[in-house]
């Protein structure tokens, strides 16, 4: 188990710069990952780690040893870095067994190690099977087998659970999930999907223009975006103006509770819809419902409410069945809890 | 499913600038010999010529001779060059756009004269009509043998072509043949013009159906000229001349061959095209063009060549000769073939993974036999042989270095195409469990790439086969193959018993056209194939 330490990392391709100057900490035996949208340079980060790129400036450090720093470039083969890229890039020439032992030295071992991995896996008895027999998630996981058996010290997953259906990502997530930690390895995880990020990992890096705009746990990074970037990327969120007091933010939804920055002033605060409740009253806050949209497990509603600068639009989001209410109706906001204020710039 | 398509756009595959990976030395290492090797004819004939300073070379040009010799031989050029536009334009027309009867027939069967190798065609007609003017002759014969190089590619971008630009123009109010010759034609003209630089790269570097027809063009007056002088000077200065046109072709093909592939559209399954009704006197027209043609191209020599195997029966059949020939043929052929494959390998993949200056510099070197005719490379190696190799001049060694740099831009071409197949990634994922960029070459890259390059071996070897000045002059002495034995009896007009030598060659020659058939593409990679 070790840590990896990236400091000030850059990386351009035909004068575009990729990276600029990114920093990332992962301690050892953790699961970070690392959230951004298309193009934001995460695949490229992935890349410069392993080794299959050169740096152009910074530093990559892994459980202690310089990889990548200027001058110095480890060859991936010197790394010990596991990679999972996506849609598992197994070895087509070879089976299951021949693709999970490929970074194994031939030895007595090796056929035990590799049984020991499709286990861990749950493909144990697969080891025959050519990867065209598998289906997507089993290729994946295989994929994963086979980056764990040389006992890397840090695996890195190119966003491995894209090419699998929404039913079965979830459960190939899980499985990947728990034979990282059975196998107590560092393990980096890129990918665009925030349900993933937030879900699996002990740490999440959201990554934006080429650096890291913050690293937190997840519950954290939810509840305390370091800025308004963060804040609409991760999670749903309502954006309000307001202005901070020692009593609480003045909004168009009224005095909200604050997570106390000792900041005052106006500037704006993000209300998770999730914190907007719905009821029938008529005074304190009111709006006008403009539509409603369920999702099974939960529905949201669409409200405006009338601010001094005009109209703002406000997402509720209820449990369940979306309440009795038509486009139309007047309804009254409440917010619940704590919300997280940005001062103007 | 294994090889997915999305990863084929890893940043790393398309990356430029910035700091890349440096190619490995286990590639690069043997990329640049096999540069070297590629080079070494030119460079030694460039060496040569200047042997008694620069005031003979100049002298030795500055002929008359040389004069008439660049006219002939552009002449020849241009004339078979016209006269394969003209049939290979109305045949890839035919077969593609009219109603022809049994136009799916007509498609196979006018492509298969490329497989019928230039000197014996050359022979055939030789046979029949011993008086034929060599002119004459050798515009027939080319022009029978190379027309299917404009065909193909015009044919192909027929059946590719949006005919709603056709109906478009229709709808404009121009006519049948106006719409024809402003819109048709011009949609295949970048397709014309590769195949039309291919027929002329052919004919300037051909020598088999020249020399046998007797008409003095660079090939055969450099031959002849080596034969009867002691000293090389002459015959080399004559084939870095001919050299520098070949490359100026080449140079231009390469061009055009860029702007053919941007006019090409679409990319999905083949639109169905409307065909064009002929009427009864058109449809004869086009029945009557096409068989004139394939009967000249097809049936004419494979006609003559059964006249000629049955007049010369049992008598002239001497089994104990053609084994011979047939089992030294396939032994250098495969040697050649191995050779040029090793040396393709290397430069192959380098050009598939790593698109930065010096790789290309190296590939467009191992390119270098593309330009270079048999003769002159053959010349060039008759020279550098006796004056630094006299242990393997006219040994085995020799003759199979000649095949590597003329075979060698086919065999990278199949590496390269194969190698890029299979996404980079599975080689970087080899890479980062723990393999040395040498093992990753030997247990990812060329097993996945197996089946392209043994397919490019076997063209190789096939092509070494059908090739006519390198072994003529190459070849360690008493060692006959099918095509030099051939080449020797035509010589002494004994045509009875060059026939089963021609006719194995015919056969082995029709393979590969077979093997390719359905990738018409690829066809123009066998652009020495006729053993020139």
């Amino acid at each position: 188990m070790s840590e990896l330490v990236v400091r000030g990392l850059e990386k351009s391709f035909d004068g575009t710069q990729v990276l600029r100057g990114l920093d990332l900490d992962v301690p050892a035996g953790s699961l970070a990952a690392v959230l951004g949208p298309s193009g934001c340079g995460k695949t490229t980060l992935l890349r410069v780690v392993a080794g299959f790129e050169i740096a152009d400036a910074g530093t990559v450090t892994v459980g202690g040893a310089v990889v990548a720093a200027r001058g110095i470039h480890l060859p991936p083969e010197r790394r010990r870095v596991g990679v999972v890229p996506q849609e598992g890039a197994l070895f087509p020439h070879l089976d299951v067994a021949g693709n999970v032992g490929f970074g194994l030295p031939r030895s007595a071992h090796r056929a035990a190690r590799v049984g020991e991995l499709l286990e861990l896996v749950g493909l144990l008895g697969y080891g025959d099977r050519m990867p065209y027999e598998l289906s997507g998630g089993q290729q994946q996981r295989v994929a994963l087998a086979r980056a764990l058996a040389p006992d890397p010290a840090l695996v890195l997953l190119d966003e491995p659970f894209n090419a699998l259906d929404t039913g079965l990502r979830a459960a190939v997530r899980e499985d990947v999930c728990s034979a990282l930690r059975t196998a107590g390895a560092t393990a980096v995880l890129v990918t665009h999907d925030q349900e993933e990020a937030l879900s699996m990992a002990d740490l999440v890096a959201v990554m934006a223009a080429g650096r890291i705009a913050q690293a937190a746990p997840p519950g954290e990074l939810y509840t305390a975006p370091s800025d308004l970037g963060v804040a609409t990327f991760v999670g749903d969120a309502v954006v309000l103006d307001a202005v901070a007091t020692s009593a609480g933010a003045d909004s168009p939804l009224g005095k909200l509770e604050l997570y106390d920055s000792g900041v005052r002033g106006p500037g704006r605060v993000v209300v998770r819809p999730e914190q907007v409740v719905l009821s029938n009253a008529a005074n304190g806050v009111v709006g006008t419902v403009t539509g409603t949209v369920f999702y099974g497990h939960d529905a949201v509603v669409r409200v405006s409410v009338s601010a001094p600068g005009g109209h703002v639009p406000v997402a509720a989001r209820c449990q369940g069945l979306p309440p009795g209410v038509v486009i139309g109706d007047t309804v009254g906001l409440r917010v619940v809890g704590p919300v997280t204020f940005f001062p103007a710039a | 499913m294994a090889v997915p398509r999305t990863l084929v756009r890893m940043p790393g595959a398309a990356a430029g600038g910035g700091r890349r990976q440096r190619p490995p030395l286990v590639l690069v290492v043997p990329a640049l010999v096999a540069a070297g090797v590629a080079l070494l004819p030119l460079a030694y004939l460039v060496v040569r010529s200047l042997d008694g300073g620069l005031g003979e070379f100049v002298e030795t040009l500055w002929r008359e001779r040389t004069l008439r010799l660049t006219l002939r031989s552009l002449g020849l050029a241009v004339s078979v060059t016209i006269a394969c536009l003209v049939i290979g334009i109305t045949l890839a027309w035919l077969t593609t756009r009219a109603k022809l009867p049994g136009r799916a027939g007509w498609a196979v069967v006018v492509a298969l004269p490329l497989a019928v190798p230039s000197y014996v065609a050359a022979y055939t007609w030789l046979a029949a009509f011993p008086t034929i003017p060599p002119f004459v002759g050798s515009v027939l014969v080319l022009t029978l043998c190379c027309y299917p190089y404009v065909l193909l590619p015009v044919a192909a971008m027929l059946l590719r072509s949006d005919p709603a630009l056709e109906e478009v123009a229709r709808s404009l109010g121009r006519g049948r043949m106006a719409t024809f010759l402003s819109v048709t034609l011009r949609q295949v003209r970048p397709a014309a013009a590769v195949g039309a630089l291919l027929v002329a790269l052919y004919v300037l570097s051909d020598f088999g159906a020249v020399a046998i027809l007797r008409f003095d063009v660079f090939t055969r007056v450099i031959y002849t000229s080596y034969r009867s002088s002691f000293d090389g000077t002459a015959a080399a200065a004559l084939g870095l001349v001919l050299v520098a046109i070949t490359s100026a072709i080449v140079w231009a093909e390469g061009r055009s061959r860029g702007r053919a592939s941007q006019a090409r559209i679409g990319s999905g399954a083949p639109r169905r095209l409307r065909t064009v009704a002929l009427g009864r006197s058109g449809t004869a027209a086009g029945l009557g063009f096409a068989i004139v043609v394939a009967g000249l191209a097809l049936a004419f020599p494979l006609g003559s060549l059964t006249y000629w195997l049955v007049q010369g029966g049992a008598a002239e059949l001497d089994l104990a000769a053609l084994g011979g020939a047939a089992v030294s043929t396939i032994a250098v052929s495969a040697l050649g073939a191995v050779l040029t494959t090793v040396l393709a390998i290397p430069v192959g993949v380098l050009a598939a993974r790593y698109r930065m200056r010096h790789v290309r510099a190296i590939e467009q070197a191992s390119y270098a036999g593309h330009a270079l005719p048999g003769i002159v490379v053959a010349l060039s190696l008759v020279f550098f042989g006796v004056r630094y190799a006299y242990p393997i001049y006219q040994r085995t060694p020799l003759l199979v270095l000649a095949y590597a740099v003329l075979f060698l831009p086919a065999a990278v071409g199949a590496v390269r195409a194969s190698v890029a197949q299979s996404p980079p990634m599975l080689e970087e994922i080899a890479r980062s469990l723990g393999r040395s960029p040498g093992r990753v070459l030997r247990d990812v890259t060329l097993p996945l790439a197996g089946p392209g390059v043994a397919a490019g071996a076997a063209l190789v070897f096939l092509t070494c086969m059908k090739e006519l000045p390198a072994t003529l002059l190459l070849r360690p002495t008493g060692l006959e193959t099918l095509a030099t034995e051939l080449w020797a009896e035509t010589e002494v007009a004994a045509y009875a018993a060059a026939a089963p030598y021609a006719t194995l060659l015919v056969l082995l020659a029709a393979l590969p056209t077979f093997l390719l058939g359905h990738r018409r593409r690829s066809v123009t990679l066998d652009v020495h194939g006729g053993g020139a």
